[in-house]
């Protein structure tokens, strides 16, 4: 079953005069529940297509279908969990997870049963009265999901969501990730920069050229979870979105050296 | 061991001029109307105390203030929501905000009185402007400077504008309406002195003029100390309320 369809997607910005070709003619079909990685150097437009599906930017040209209708505005039914968390600092870890279902006027009763149960189910139990600046990274990353999982959102949206975490806590989340969704049946788009993160997580990889920005590749990764970052096919494939990601990145380096990144 | 040594420390050099103060006055060294000894403004704010007359004067001062503080930032932070939230309402009332913040409360004086006559009114008018414009510009800045990334995460939980309004872009704000807030009390609290000099017959600014007359230069520096503390207590007391609404925020010890 398709869920998400992107046809001849193009944004372009303006910036200081100059258009910057960001997104170019993607073209991208996304089955129900599957697992999409976008990957590609910095500033190949992974944010900005991520930011087109989750309706908070608008497309220079082309459409993003989700579940049959185009998008025009963000909404709940594409949550979106960010690199810089974003959680409400002035709530608490309960209130943010709230948030979504009071907003949807849900009643006291069937709010706190839903969020306590999630605080459980992602261990943040304990730290429900805490406010976001007395936690952890990671902490603060899985209130996030938590936030997101709360308002039962079919789609989630992730833009480089472990990018600032040390390593242990990347690799927990990234497992905590693939539970959650098996357990909860969500499609993913999930944007890295780190290939061994997308061969870990995802169904199919998709990899994207500099500027502009479009679809350079895609692989479908058949591994059975979990996945070994040690064994052979694993680092095959590697090797070969390697070499790959490091053509574009290459290209970012000669415009930067020109003065253009 | 170090709790005694700060204390050591605090108290050293304050009761030193105390001593230094006293000795001199007690030596003759000074006549009393220049400089009254410490001794002397105790027992002159005791007098004071227990003649029921300064209470009236804390109170009346710290009255004028509360109404005048309430009056100015209840009219600005609303204003300040308006004008920070829409660019429109911003171009509208700015020029006109900019031409009469750099007016000093004090110069509002003679207007105020032609206004209102003498008595409350004019000093709560000025104890008004002084706490309005530091509200004001907190305010709008406080909205505008609200991190974008919230107000995406909302709309993308489903929340409508009103809701973002009230629950995303004025918790955000508090932190800068609180700042300014604090500005305006201060100001506020300079205003209500020069006020009470002018327009009414008690407060604790009416009653240190009222004693230089008489040249009681203690009752004037019994005065003077009574302002500072009570300065110091409504500086606490914001403080308090402060750290207590914004325990969430960075840099803050709750
Ligand atoms: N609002 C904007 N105005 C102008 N240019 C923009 C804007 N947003 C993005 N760009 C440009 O569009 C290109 C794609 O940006 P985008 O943020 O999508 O990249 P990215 O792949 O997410 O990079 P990163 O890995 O660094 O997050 C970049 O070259 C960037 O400079
Ligand atoms: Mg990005």
């Amino acid at each position: 079953m398709e869920k998400i369809r992107i046809t001849g997607l193009q944004k372009i910005f303006q910036s200081a005069g100059q258009e910057i070709h960001a997104l170019q003619d993607i073209n991208l079909s996304i089955a129900e529940v599957e697992f999409v990685c976008l990957l590609g150097p910095s500033g190949c437009g992974k944010s900005t297509l991520l930011n087109a599906i989750a309706g908070f930017i608008e497309a220079s040209a082309g459409e993003v279908v989700v579940d049959g209708r185009i998008v025009d505005a963000p909404g709940p039914d594409r949550g979106v969990v960010f690199q810089e968390y974003a959680l409400f600092p002035w709530m608490t870890v309960g209130k943010n997870v709230a948030f979504g279902l009071e907003i949807k006027g849900l009643s006291r009763g069937d709010i706190d049963e839903r969020v306590n149960a999630l605080l459980h189910t992602l261990n943040l139990w304990e730290f429900r009265d805490r406010f976001p600046k007395d936690l952890s990274g990671g902490m603060k990353q899985r209130v996030a999901i938590a936030r997101v999982l709360a308002i039962d959102s079919p789609i989630m949206l992730m833009d480089e969501p472990f990018g600032a975490l040390d390593a242990l806590t990347r690799r927990s989340l990234q497992d905590e990730l693939l539970r959650i969704r098996r357990e909860f049946c969500k499609t993913i788009i999930f944007v890295t920069h780190s290939i061994e993160e997308a061969i870990y997580l995802a169904d199919r990889i998709v990899v994207m050229t500099y500027r502009p920005g479009t679809i350079k590749f895609e692989q479908q990764v058949a591994m059975p979870h979990p996945r070994d970052p040690a064994g052979a096919e694993f680092n095959e494939l590697k090797r070969i979105l390697g070499g790959l990601v490091m053509e574009e990145h290459e290209r970012h380096a000669r415009d930067e050296m020109r003065g253009e990144g | 061991m170090f709790q005694v040594r700060a204390i050591v420390r605090g108290t050293a050099v304050p009761l030193l001029t105390l001593l230094l103060w006293e000795g001199i006055c007690r030596a003759g060294l000074v006549s009393a109307i220049i400089l009254p000894a410490p001794s002397a403004v105790v027992l002159r704010w005791i007098e004071w105390l227990l003649s029921g007359e300064l209470l009236v004067d804390t109170l009346g001062s710290l009255t004028r203030v509360s109404l005048g503080f309430l009056l100015g930032a209840g009219l600005a932070l609303p204003l300040g929501l308006f004008m920070g939230a829409s660019p429109k309402v911003y171009d509208y009332f700015n020029p006109l905000v900019q031409v009469l913040r750099p007016i000093p409360p004090i110069a509002w004086i003679p207007m105020s009185i032609l206004w209102f006559g003498l008595g409350n009114p004019p000093a709560i008018f000025l104890i008004a402007i002084g706490a309005f414009f530091p509200v004001l510009m907190n305010t709008i800045a406080g909205v505008r400077n609200v991190d974008g990334i919230y107000l995406r995460a909302a709309r993308n939980l489903g929340a409508g504008s009103s809701v973002i309004f009230r629950r995303v872009i004025l918790p955000a704000a508090t932190p800068y309406i609180f700042a300014g807030m604090r500005i305006g009390i201060g100001t506020a609290f300079i205003v209500v002195i020069v006020s009470e000099m002018i327009a009414v017959n008690n407060g604790l600014g009416y009653r240190i003029l009222e004693a230089r007359e008489y040249m009681w230069s203690d009752k004037i520096i019994a005065g003077m100390i009574t302002i500072g503390l009570l300065g110091l207590a409504i500086d606490i007391g914001m403080n308090a309320i402060n750290n207590h609404l914004l325990r969430w925020h960075r840099g803050m010890d709750s």
